[in-house]
């Protein structure tokens, strides 16, 4: 029993990580909460794309340059994740960025970020 | 929007680590091969030591040694040093980004190693002036120039 | 409104975690995710690329095209919030 939980909690805690940032994302009303719901959800898909690139007794994946024995890739762990979740850190700021950008710009026009209250004004200009 | 504010402790701490952090982001870049780091990290670091100089000095200073123009121009120019040597590639008869093709007189593996030190270049410059022109806008509201 | 919410949270995270019964083990070196390709990269990275890094060569020579739609991403955000947030004053 211990051991199930050994080998899989790291799963178990990236979910719960990852349903914190979803009911933020749809229970929430104000939109900067929902943008940091979001910015949890992209941490946990993180966690676990470098969680599953992890080896038992491996290191860190730069092979020695002058050494004449022939490399074992059991001895590194998996580049994989580590490269596509490099890039997607990079990308997950730039996007945070935009997303506050356009929050700036709904708060200059309808002077709230509270969800309901801009869905009443739109209605209010509207009718 | 964000203006000086008068402490002659982070003024100068600021201005002795901030060249200090841009060298190593230079480092991380230039030796992305053979240790930890590369463009995007090298480009990051290079960023935020302009934000600090933005916290520490106000928006004019940064004006000043990095103006919203020279900004933007970086921001496209490491894209096109990114896919210009795609292209370069591309003329010698290799494929698009097959940097083995480049007309450097060494062996195919050591132009493959030119060639990404080439990329890693061009995205640092792309990453670091994004952060830039991102924070810049945000913390003054676009309300500049 | 909120119970709601909290149901349809909770189910979708039993879901997962009951996904998980077929996941690897932690740390297993013969995880799929680590016997498909990455081994490959791992043995000839010196050979081909003359990188002791596997992760920058994957990075930007293996998977070169990738990184340039990334870097296209970050320039687009870029453009995005200047295009949002930026108001020149006209001389």
């Amino acid at each position: 029993m211990i051991e199930y939980i050994i080998s899989k909690y790291n799963y178990w805690i990236y979910i719960v990580l990852m349903m914190i940032g979803f009911y933020a994302m749809i229970s929430k009303r104000n939109l900067m909460k929902k943008l940091i719901g979001m910015t949890i959800f992209q941490t946990a898909i993180i966690l676990f794309y470098i969680s599953i690139g992890v080896k038992r007794d491996a290191t860190i994946p730069i092979v020695p340059e002058h050494s004449h024995e022939a490399i074992k890739a059991l001895e590194y762990v998996n580049p994989l994740p580590h490269v596509l979740m490099l890039t997607a850190i990079v990308v997950m700021v730039s996007t945070s960025g935009v997303a506050l950008a356009l929050l700036i710009m709904i708060y200059k026009r309808y002077k709230t970020i509270e969800e309901d209250e801009i869905l009443k004004l739109r209605q209010e200009a509207g009718a | 929007m964000i203006s000086r504010y008068e402490s002659i402790i982070i003024t100068t701490l600021c201005k002795l680590l901030i060249p200090v952090i841009q060298l190593y982001g230079l480092y991380v870049i230039m030796h992305g091969h053979s240790s930890p780091g590369g463009g995007f990290q090298g480009g990051v670091i290079l960023g935020a030591s302009f934000i600090l100089l933005v916290i520490s000095h106000g928006l004019d200073e940064v004006k000043k040694r990095m103006s919203e123009k020279l900004n933007t121009i970086f921001c496209s120019f490491g894209l096109l040093i990114y896919a210009g040597l795609g292209v370069l590639a591309l003329i010698f008869g290799g494929n698009y980004l097959d940097y083995g093709h480049l007309p450097i007189p060494v062996t195919i593996a050591e132009a493959r190693y030119l060639g990404i030190l080439g990329i890693e270049i061009g995205v640092g410059i792309t990453v670091m002036a994004v952060m830039i022109s991102i924070f810049l806008d945000i913390s003054s509201v676009g309300e500049q120039e | 409104m909120r119970f709601l919410n909290f149901i349809l949270v909770a189910i979708a995270g039993g879901i997962l975690i009951y996904s998980t019964v077929d996941m690897p083990p932690w740390a297993d070196p013969s995880s799929p995710a680590s016997v498909h390709v990455s081994p490959r990269y791992i043995e000839k990275t010196l050979e081909e690329t003359a990188t002791p890094n596997v992760v920058t060569s994957v990075l930007a020579d293996y998977r070169g095209y990738d990184t340039l739609g990334e870097t296209t991403v970050i320039f687009t955000a870029g453009m995005c919030c200047i295009l949002l947030l930026r108001r020149v004053s006209k001389r």
